[in-house]
């Protein structure tokens, strides 16, 4: 097997298989309670009872980056999932289109592109309210632009195929001619960016419960929880760095698989 | 001690990827006499680049030299170190390239390039090498040498730049000059007139030559001595005259009898099946009353406006064509790049459209046809391109592939069309188990013939092929032709047979016209152009088809 010659990826793979698992079933991995503390226990560092140590009011930090990993990779992937639909399609259509639309569109792309994506995410979440579902649509918005790009480049390389003006003079129709051939081989860049563009979501969406605009307390959320741990940093430095060094694991993990998806094409 | 300037003994090269390990070329021995032109024959994938790129160890990404030497004068290549190495390439052994468009530095002007090998290799001072250069491009024939010497590679034409590249490769008068298929980029008249530069050239200077060629006929033409290969061995060496008289190997055989400018008869028809119903699924039943010709073409006209840098200027692509094409034969259009030979089969497959003139199929003006009317008519004419790496998506099945005008046209149900796709295989004699595979896993041949069998589907009437052949192998092209010949037999179909090649459209048409910037200057039955062309030009481009020296 060529892939176990590249540790990297092996490592990558089951850090992400590992993740999946306690986002999906997180009570199988938790062994505390995540909302409520034991208030004797308070403030306590890493140890063999509380791995990742307790909070001020006693609660199990593993326990909460555990039932976490959910609101907080799945507002990641739904973000990433807006920004593949709406690119591909925006994108789709315009390079198929053409002509003053596909000027018109990619000017506005431009604009999208120009505009910190951060401060994209900050207006939608503004505009919708508070909560990790209009995080993860705001920070998917703010990704469109990349993505209509690289889909819109794609198709006007692949519309001037051969086989697509093939296609043509076999008489398909121009709807078929789309799906049937313009997408499918447009889609694998798109889809390589998608994967990287995951961990910069966890990122964002991360950057934006800091703020205090994703989750609100007492529901566990990863960038929430090193929010929470900044006023005991001197004191209880865990609480802060150790959900910090979860995420930079997890990112780094996912890039590395992005990157293996985009070599491998 | 032995008169050969060249003597490889025992060569092995292998290619290592990801994937594996290639043994491109598997024990070779060879020798070039001095003085001598020695061809090395073989389709792609024999090993004849790699061969000649091993010669100078310039070999490409993961190849290496596994086993085996090569004396050159007295040193053995394999076993020289890289600086020593350096001073043999380009001083004692020149070197063409294939493509002349990629291989000068578009940069620097011409006669630089040819003074920059002679500053380096004969020391010669600036002033001096840029005499001997003017002089090397007259010697190439270049005409105006003087002023050519002073223009960039993108000035030049194509055959131009190869005569460049032929000046550089003899510049410091090497003892022996490997040209890999240094015309195959070329137009027939062209090629000629770059061979015989070659060829003189060689003959002054008593330069040994290693000519890699997979047209067996420019090898023909030119070679003293003939090495054949087949999958990284020889299978047979000998002097030009034995090779092609009386060739020993089978291989070589095959490709004497697949050489198009070797044999001239139009190809018959072999025995054909009866179309089954299953095959003709997809097929109109046709009107009893037809028209005698299929198509008629008047006054045909196309111009397109270029566009450089603001100014506009106007090329005429097709210019007054008319032509006819009587049901069930096939007309050829030859020429060469530019002449309008595409632009006008493009017009007929309605793919541009004309800016003036008719086009009538089977008696009806489809000139100005659009919206559904013309996609109806895409069931009755259909097209074949050049490229089968290109026409196919690559993201689909063969089947897939086969079946889409049916399902374009909401013909049968999925089952019925996997059988017909099946037939279909069959009828261009393509190994059914192959259906599943994708176009990126089928050889060139393979291709092309999922391409033919996806035209027919439809049942069409009239099949444009616009140079169906050229990006394929000699062998392969022969198998390709012998079957659009059998195929016309059985389902009664009209060509418009679009070549660049004489040799090739020799051997399938019934009607041949001549197309020169734009104009069709001489058409008519296949055996009167071919017998006795009125046009000079024409006299020309038949005279150009290499292997007519033995043939």
């Amino acid at each position: 097997m060529r892939i176990l010659r590249q540790p990297g990826i092996v490592v990558s793979v089951v850090i992400v298989l590992f993740t999946l698992a306690v986002m999906l079933w997180p009570s199988l991995f938790a062994t505390h309670d995540p909302y409520e503390g034991v208030a004797v226990d308070r403030l306590q560092g890493p140890n063999g009872t509380y791995f990742f140590g307790t909070d001020n009011l006693g609660r199990d930090l593993y326990s909460r980056v555990v039932h976490g990993a959910f609101l907080s990779l799945a507002s990641a992937g739904a973000a990433v999932l807006v920004g593949v639909v709406v690119g591909a399609v925006v994108g789709l259509l315009s390079g198929f289109v053409g002509g003053r639309f596909d000027f018109v569109v990619m000017r506005f792309v431009d604009v999208l592109i120009a505009v910190p994506s951060i401060l994209l995410a900050l207006i939608v979440v503004a505009g919708l309210g508070f909560g990790p579902w209009s995080v993860a649509l705001g920070v998917g918005l703010g990704a469109t632009g990349s993505f209509t790009r690289i889909m819109r480049s794609q198709v006007v390389r692949v519309r001037n195929e051969e086989y697509v003006e093939a296609a043509r003079t076999l008489g398909v129709r121009w709807p078929s001619i789309l799906f049937s051939h313009i997408l499918p081989n447009s889609a694998r860049p798109v889809v390589a960016y998608a994967a990287l563009e995951l961990g910069t979501a966890i990122l964002a969406v991360s950057a934006l419960s800091f703020l205090g605009f994703g989750a609100q307390p007492p529901e566990p959320e990863w960038g929430s929880l090193v929010s929470a741990g900044r006023d005991f940093v001197s004191t209880a430095w865990w609480l802060s760095v150790i959900p910090g060094i979860v995420i930079l694991v997890i990112v780094l993990a996912v890039n590395r698989l992005a990157r293996a998806i985009g070599e491998n094409r | 001690m032995t008169d050969n300037l060249l003597t490889v003994t025992g060569l092995a090269v292998d290619y290592t990827s990801r994937t594996g390990t290639t043994h491109a070329v598997r024990g070779v021995d060879f020798a070039v006499p001095r003085g001598a032109i020695v061809a090395i024959v073989g389709e792609s994938g024999s090993g004849k680049s790699t061969i000649s790129q091993s010669l100078v160890r310039s070999l490409a990404d993961g190849g290496t030299i596994v086993a085996g030497s090569i004396e050159f004068d007295g040193r053995d290549l394999v076993r020289l170190p890289e600086r020593a190495l350096r001073d043999i390439r380009g001083a004692e052994i020149g070197f063409v390239p294939q493509d002349p468009s990629n291989s000068l530095n578009p940069l620097l002007r011409v006669g630089e390039q040819i003074a920059e090998t002679l500053r380096l290799h004969k020391k010669l001072s600036r002033a001096d090498a840029a005499a001997e250069a003017v002089r090397i491009l007259d010697e190439v024939g270049i005409p105006d040498a003087a002023a050519r010497a002073g223009q960039y590679p993108h000035e030049l034409s194509g055959g131009m730049k190869q005569r460049v590249l032929i000046g550089i490769a003899w510049a410091c008068t090497p003892k022996l000059v490997i040209a890999d298929e240094p015309t195959s980029a070329l137009d027939v008249t062209v090629q000629r007139h770059v061979l015989d530069r070659l060829e003189l050239l060689a003959r002054e200077h008593g330069t040994s030559v290693l000519l890699v060629t997979h047209d067996l006929a420019v090898a023909a033409d030119r070679a003293d001595q003939i090495i054949v290969m087949q999958r990284g061995l020889v299978v047979e060496t000998g002097t030009a005259a034995e090779v092609l008289g009386s060739p020993k190997h089978e291989y070589t055989r095959e490709l004497v009898a697949a050489a198009p400018g070797l044999s001239s008869e139009r190809l018959a028809a072999r025995a054909v099946a009866v179309a089954s119903d299953t095959l003709t699924l997809g097929f109109v039943p046709r009107d009893a009353a037809v028209a005698p010709n299929i198509l008629e073409v008047e006054h045909l006209t196309k111009t397109f406006v270029l566009k450089s840098g603001g100014v506009a200027t106007s090329f005429t692509a097709a210019d007054d064509v008319s032509f006819e094409i009587p049901r069930g034969s096939t007309f050829s259009i030859v020429g060469e790049s530019g002449s309008g030979k595409t632009t006008t089969a493009r017009m007929v497959a309605r793919i541009t459209t004309a800016d003036s003139g008719s086009i009538r199929f089977d008696g009806d003006d489809i000139t100005t046809r659009s919206g559904d009317a013309l996609r109806q008519l895409r069931r009755r004419i259909q097209v074949v391109y050049q490229n089968p790496f290109g026409s196919l998506d690559p993201t689909m099945s063969v089947t897939r592939i086969v079946t889409e005008p049916l399902r374009a046209f909401r013909v049968g149900t999925r089952t019925q069309r996997t059988e017909t796709a099946r037939a279909l295989l069959d009828a261009v004699r393509l190994d059914p188990d192959l259906a599943e595979r994708r176009p990126t896993q089928l050889s060139g041949g393979q291709r092309q013939r999922v391409a033919i069998a996806r035209a027919l589907a439809l049942g069409p009437e009239l099949l444009v092929l616009d140079e169906p052949v050229s990006a394929l192998d000699v062998s392969v092209q022969e198998q390709i032709l012998q079957l659009l010949v059998d195929l016309q037999a059985e389902f009664g179909l009209s060509y418009l047979f679009i070549s660049h090649d004489l040799g090739v459209i020799r051997q399938v048409s019934d009607h041949i016209a001549v197309m020169r910037l734009g104009r069709m200057i001489e058409q008519g039955p296949a055996r009167i152009v071919m017998g006795s062309p009125t046009e000079p030009y024409t006299r020309e481009l038949l005279d150009a088809i290499p292997g007519r020296r033995r043939a």
